[in-house]
């Protein structure tokens, strides 16, 4: 099972193979990727020397070009696909029709893996990538339960890899567009859900609100922890109550799954989180892979370590975690 | 492309409504001016007002009767392995024009050579994904709600192959889609144990803000806009881009006076006033490249 780390800048890149991530996964400056924020990502040189680093260490590097062109930029997508074979990463990470099948023509020989904002949550989805694109792995959104994923793999050619850590996406990836309803930029569109700048924390006389294009998301009471203001973890009104209506602040974490997630035959698991620092990339990756060995050394009598957790949670939104969508009854 | 007549049709049903309510609904539309149908369940398989043959029966019945074109729409998301059984008799009905709504669909038709179309959930952005799926197959498309005129239009202009194009025109906008079910949610009740809550709200349960702004509506596992997209006084630039469908989402009252008032409008008549029929009001923001849930002005141009 391989562990796949993010990295938006190099010291996360170097963080994550030198705590024992297997690859590494990264993206350019630009709207390309779905992690398109301000400060972040890699330019050629910056990307050159990463994979430098990881390939002498035995790591693989991915590149993600995972969001989905529109005709005005659809050049600036095309060069991402040139630079990445220029750069001969391990593997391309595409979600756009458009986008693989320029990869598949121009460059055969660059393997292809499915990003997660294709949206594919089924094997008979992910058969028409492989049958028109050749996709050697699919990375699944995060909604299916782990007897789903099971079948999934059961049943495609194709290699998967799901999502062990990080924040939660609650809606299908690459399908939901709450974040351009309110700010006109979605993670498809901009490479980015809820962008900062459209973000914004008020203090009133009844407390602290976050708002996100002007709409309210949330109010906080006194000290308590202000969350960033994405549609789907905020609090709104739904009859007579007022709750998270969709979901808590929290984090995804799988790490007690692991044992079952090997045996399903997942290929490997990604952990989320290009936008955060190095000190993160390198906490996670190491307790990861002290995860990963562990359970493979002894898969029966495997569990996860206290302290595994409360790392994981330090780092976690709203501090906690949640199995998410694998677990039925989350759903 | 200028001259062309616009066609109106009528979107699937997003709700979950029972059985009488369906057929009644189904027996008005008849009526409608509308020249397109699509039907069938394409939010969650655990609605079942209609069996997977009383949909496809229903098809052929309003084909028979109406004359109108009758087209199968099939599950967004798609996770068990029964649904995909339902989408494969679906794709094998053998009659009808089937509305892809997720690539699983797209893959099943393309694979076996049919002619298909795609629903506004199947993403494509660009022309070079549209000539693929072309390639494949595909014989209209609904453009995705997020994307804009302008998008469209260069779209449309990348394009030398024959395709029918479909722009959601009117209804509450399909937003996103989640293993989760809100309507059960917002019950406490997971979304094994749903009750069938969805049944209780015909047009979606709204959502506020804290400060009693009407934002989304939770329709099951879907989410919607609370605001509903009307599109009616663009339809001079719908046309002038090359657009062959117009798509009147339904919703549970007076969508036959709304398909009146599109239908109207497209003949060059003054249209009816439609705002009564969405209370909470009207927004066109994607259609303009603006934020979605935004009311642009148009009566300046």
């Amino acid at each position: 099972m391989e562990l796949v780390c993010p990295a938006g800048n190099l010291p996360s890149l170097k963080a994550a193979v030198d705590n024992g991530a297997d690859a590494i996964y990264f993206g350019l400056r630009d709207d390309t990727n779905a992690r398109h924020f301000p400060g972040l990502n890699f330019n050629e040189k910056r990307a050159a020397e990463g994979i430098a680093y990881a390939r002498g260490r035995g790591k693989r590097v991915f590149m993600a070009i995972n969001t989905y062109p529109r005709p005005d930029g659809w050049q600036r997508w095309q060069s991402a696909v040139d630079i990445a074979a220029d750069l001969s990463v391990d593997a391309l990470i595409c979600a756009d029709i458009g986008v693989l099948e320029y990869a598949s023509h121009r460059w055969p020989e660059l393997p292809l893996h499915l990003s997660v904002q294709a949206s594919s949550t089924n094997y008979e989805a992910l058969q028409f990538y492989y049958d028109n694109f050749g996709i050697r792995r699919a990375v699944l959104p995060r909604v299916l339960s782990l007897s789903q994923v099971k079948h999934v793999i059961e049943n495609t050619p194709v290699e998967i890899e799901v999502f062990g850590f990080g924040s939660l996406c609650v809606m299908v990836e690459g399908r939901c567009i709450l974040s351009s309803y309110v700010t006109g930029q979605s993670p498809n569109t901009h490479g980015a859900c809820s962008p900062a700048e459209f973000v914004e924390y008020r203090e009133t006389s009844t407390g602290l609100e976050s708002r996100l294009g002007g709409l309210l998301t949330d109010r906080y009471a006194k000290g308590e922890q202000a969350g960033y203001p994405t549609i789907c973890k905020g609090r709104f009104a739904v009859g007579d109550d007022t709750f998270y209506a969709i979901e808590e602040p929290t984090s995804l974490n799988t790490l007690a799954l692991l044992p079952q997630l090997r045996q399903a035959g997942i290929k490997a698991i990604k952990i989320e989180g290009r936008q955060r620092s190095p000190a993160y990339v390198g906490m996670v990756a190491k307790v990861w892979r002290e995860a990963i060995d562990s359970s493979l050394a002894d898969p029966d009598g495997f569990t996860p370590k206290v302290e595994w957790n409360q790392a994981l949670n330090q780092v976690s939104e709203g501090a906690t975690t949640t199995l998410g969508p694998y677990y039925r009854p989350w759903q | 492309m200028m001259n062309q007549a616009l066609k109106l049709s009528l979107g699937p049903v997003l709700y979950y409504w029972s059985r009488d309510d369906l057929y009644e609904f189904y027996q008005q539309a008849a009526q409608t001016p509308v020249d397109t149908i699509y039907l069938g369940e394409t939010v969650c398989s655990k609605r079942r007002s209609l069996r997977t043959e009383e949909w496809v029966d229903l098809a052929r019945e309003l084909s028979r009767n109406t004359g109108k074109e009758i087209v199968i729409s099939t599950l967004s998301l798609l996770e068990a392995e029964s649904e995909l059984k339902t989408l494969r008799k679906l794709c094998e009905n053998g009659e009808f024009l089937v509305e892809a709504n997720d690539m699983a669909a797209v893959q099943l038709l393309s694979s076996q050579g049919v002619p298909f179309a795609t629903g506004p959930t199947v993403n494509i952005y660009n022309a070079e994904t549209l000539k693929v799926l072309i390639k494949r197959g595909l014989k209209r498309w609904v453009l995705p709600v997020e994307l804009s005129k302008s998008t469209l239009h260069q779209i449309l202009d990348a394009l030398t192959d024959e395709v029918e194009t479909e722009v959601f025109v009117y209804g509450r906008m399909p937003l996103t889609l989640s293993a989760r079910c809100f309507t059960a949610r917002s019950f406490n009740l997971p979304k094994d144990d749903c009750q069938y809550k969805c049944l209780d709200y015909p047009d979606g349960r709204l959502l506020s803000t804290q400060e009693k702004q009407p934002f989304l509506a939770l329709n099951g596992i879907q989410t919607i806009s609370a605001l509903t997209c009307n599109l009616l006084p663009e339809i001079d630039e719908l046309r002038q881009i090359g657009v062959d469908f117009l798509r009147i989402s339904p919703q549970f009252r007076h969508t036959d006076k709304i398909v009146e008032a599109f239908s109207r409008s497209i003949r060059g008549e003054t249209a009816p006033d439609i705002k009564p029929f969405a209370p909470l009001g009207f927004c066109n923001g994607y259609w303009h490249g603006e934020t979605g849930l935004r009311q642009i002005s148009t009566s300046s141009r």
